[in-house]
């Protein structure tokens, strides 16, 4: 039996939602069919829009998808501008405040606290700009990632901003591949760092050299059925294919295909690529796509550069794009670490002038939540670096702040289990303070998610958090699973669960025992990752060991069982949501 | 009256009649010994696998963890709520709950 959202699907989707959402934003928030809210918010995802989580009903999280990360020039300001005057709600954020947007793991934007009566507004002033929210979220092309600086990189093997911008003009809102059985990640990466991240996604495009007719050509190497959600962490696999870059767009088109017509829309636990992979191996998934869905003869694999990768990979060399870096054509790069990824408004605002003042106007979104500055010629960079706004958004920050990344969490997120980005924050100037690495250890990259649909990736972590509960003095409180050793690169391994359920004001003790154990008994130049390879899962749980320091966690409570975890009157009762669209509440009126 | 009962967004939310009831990262207590070797095992609610109806009895079976022991497990059909009047009404969950006998 098709499931209640295939139902749906087969009803209204894609392009089509748009006038409905058109009509609801016309009437207000309550002309949506209360017997039919199910339904339509899961059709908004397609537009970029997510019901906020129980107690914050009628709010929406919306979801910008920018291709690669790349702002073009102006584009930043308009989302400074959008986040100041729409994205604003009934709570406020103790660190944040009450206008922000977060930079995400896949190159995105996200704002909260949006209203259906706003939607057009958005829409059209964001259009007007070039940017749009179709296909950020559902099940469709999600945003396409990559090397931020794609184009600009002395690193770069072959220029993926081209192929990407054509797959991106090509495959939204095309209508042929607007309803999957699921959600289609694809990341085409260019550069020898490793920066696209192509293993944890469906599909990914990495460089790769092959001689055809003779001649050394540049251009990519397929792999298939990655993604970490779920428990179910899969690397994506070589399916032995290699693409110039002018036929990207007919593979990528031909497997998205080929996961349209296969993939399992009865259990959408099954659905993602990963496991039809797994079910048919890729010998299956090159023969199939060979033979159904493109119509030239498929090269085998090129020669990659796998060797490269030094992105997230904890091994010396480029881990993140944080600080100044030479681009091609002799100007500069400025990556900036954005704390978790959230930016207040007015920063935002105010680094689209400093983008506009010192480089072109472009800024690019990286995977670890961080800004780039780009195209800063050289004499320019120290004036750059004076900024204030960049004692905040540091380029050269403290190995824990540029090693954090963290998701949405109980804030926001109807699948969380803890806070997310407060705690991380939390944790990261505690750290800051009171921790030292060894000194030839400049990164060192803790990730926390709230759920195991591990949106801040924590699998490919030095530490990996993930949320839980567990008592403490017989209390409920939240708590975290704590994983250790993942990483990129060459070999990519996913983080080995260790130490289960520590309660939340304990686990920085814990980090901190475990990085003085690794001071005190790494072998010369080991680095973390390597540390953890060598022992098994016993004598790291013994060197985790939880313990109370002096960090203080306001939210060990049930952040989930408030309206939002911040307010004063947190608790559930007290939602004022649904509310209007000035905030008030509408069960004022009975 | 029909009930509209499903879960959605990859299991993490129960919903009655298109309105969120019972989310994950609730803690269950329940006895039975089934789900795992302690005498009361106490459950994070992971993520909801099925949701029906039993009279008016509003049950689902829940994949969660036992923080008392570790084991992570599916449960058996556990009471939640109750419909009255068409209307849902939660069961304390905060209490000890008690699987459904019987299956
Ligand atoms: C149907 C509900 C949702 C599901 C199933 C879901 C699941 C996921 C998964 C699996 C990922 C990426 C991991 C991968 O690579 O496989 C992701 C990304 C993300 N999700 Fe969700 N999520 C949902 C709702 C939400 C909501 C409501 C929020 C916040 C209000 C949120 C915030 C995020 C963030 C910040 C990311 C990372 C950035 C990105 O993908 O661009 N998610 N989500
Ligand atoms: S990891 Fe879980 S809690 Fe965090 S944003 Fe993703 S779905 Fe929400």
């Amino acid at each position: 039996m098709p499931t209640d959202v295939e139902r749906w699907k087969s009803e209204v989707y894609g392009n089509e939602i748009r006038e409905h959402l058109y009509e609801f934003a016309e009437e207000g928030w309550e002309s949506i069919p209360e017997d039919e809210h199910d339904a339509w918010f899961e059709r908004f995802k397609w537009w970029g829009l997510y019901h906020q989580r129980n107690g914050q009903e009628s709010y929406f999280m919306m979801r910008i998808g920018t291709p690669n990360g790349v702002l073009e020039p102006g584009q930043l300001r308009v989302v400074g501008e959008i986040a100041d005057e729409y994205a604003r709600g009934p709570g406020t954020n103790p660190i944040f405040g009450d206008a922000y947007a977060d930079w995400t793991t896949r190159q995105s934007i996200q704002l909260h606290w949006i209203r259906i009566e706003d939607v057009p507004e958005i829409f059209e002033k964001l259009e007007e700009n070039g940017m749009s929210t179709q296909q950020a979220c559902g099940d469709s092309w999600r945003n396409i990632v990559g090397n931020p600086v794609a184009g600009k990189d002395a690193q770069e093997v072959v220029d993926a901003w081209p192929v990407i911008h054509e797959l991106n003009e090509t495959f939204k809102g095309d209508e042929d591949h607007s309803n999957l059985p699921r959600k289609w990640k694809v990341s085409v990466t260019g550069s020898a760092d490793g920066s696209g991240q192509g293993d944890i996604n469906d599909l990914a495009f990495e460089p790769a050299y092959k001689e055809v007719d003779g001649e050394e050509q540049v251009g990519f190497n397929v792999r298939v059925g990655g993604g970490l959600a779920r428990n179910e962490e899969r690397f994506a696999r070589d399916i032995d294919v290699w693409v110039p870059p002018e036929n990207v767009s007919d593979v990528a088109g031909g497997l998205s295909a080929l996961f349209r017509d296969n993939g399992d829309r009865e259990n959408r636990y099954n659905a993602r690529i990963k496991f039809l992979v797994d079910e048919w191996g890729p010998e299956k998934v090159r023969n199939t796509l060979q033979e159904e869905y493109v119509d030239f003869e498929l090269e085998t694999a090129g020669r990659d550069v796998r060797e490269e990768y030094t992105y997230n990979a904890g091994n010396g060399g480029r881990n993140d794009l944080i600080g100044v870096h030479e681009q091609k054509d002799g100007n500069y790069f400025v990556g900036l670490n954005v704390l978790v990824g959230r930016m207040g408004a007015d920063d935002v605002l105010e680094l689209a002038d400093i983008a506009e003042e010192y480089g072109s106007g472009e800024v690019r979104l990286s995977q670890r939540q961080n800004v780039i500055v780009t195209d800063v010629p050289e004499e320019d960079l120290d004036a750059l670096l004076e900024e204030d706004l960049l004692d905040h958004y540091s380029p050269d920050p403290s190995p824990f702040m540029r090693g954090s990344v963290a998701c949405t969490g109980t804030e926001f997120c109807s699948l969380s289990i803890v806070e997310t980005k407060n705690r991380q924050v939390r944790y990261a100037r505690w750290l800051k303070e009171n921790v030292d690495l060894p000194d030839d250890i400049d990164q060192f990259h803790i990730h926390l998610s709230g759920c195991t649909a591990s949106c801040a990736q924590p699998q490919i972590a030095d530490i990996s958090l993930r949320g839980m509960k567990t008592r403490k003095d017989g209390e409920p409180v939240e708590a975290l699973d704590i994983g250790l050793g993942g990483g990129l690169g060459e070999e990519p391994e996913f983080a080995r669960w260790v130490t289960q359920r520590v309660p939340v004001d304990e686990v920085p003790g814990a980090i901190s025992n475990l990085i003085g154990r690794f001071a005190e008994n790494r072998e010369d130049g080991e680095n973390f990752r390597e540390f953890v390879g060598r022992h098994d899962d016993d004598e790291l749980d013994e060197y985790v060991e939880p313990e109370e320091t002096d960090y203080e966690d306001p939210m060990m409570h049930n952040t989930k069982m408030t309206w939002y975890p911040y307010s004063d009157d947190d608790d559930m009762d007290s939602s004022p949501a649904p509310a209007y669209p000035d905030d008030t509440p509408m069960s004022a009126d009975d | 009256m029909v009930v509209a009962l499903r879960i959605l967004d990859d299991g993490a939310w129960v919903s009655v009649n298109d309105d969120r009831k019972v989310s994950v990262s609730e803690l269950w207590r329940f006895p039975g010994r089934e789900f795992c070797r302690c005498d009361l095992t106490d459950m994070v609610v992971e993520g909801f696998v099925d949701v029906g109806v039993d009279g008016r009895t509003v049950e689902v079976r829940a994949y969660g963890q036992c923080i008392a022991c570790g084991e992570s497990a599916t449960t058996k059909w556990m009471p939640v709520g109750r419909i009255v009047d068409g209307a849902f009404r939660h069961i304390d969950r905060e209490g000890v709950l008690r699987p459904v006998i019987g299956q």
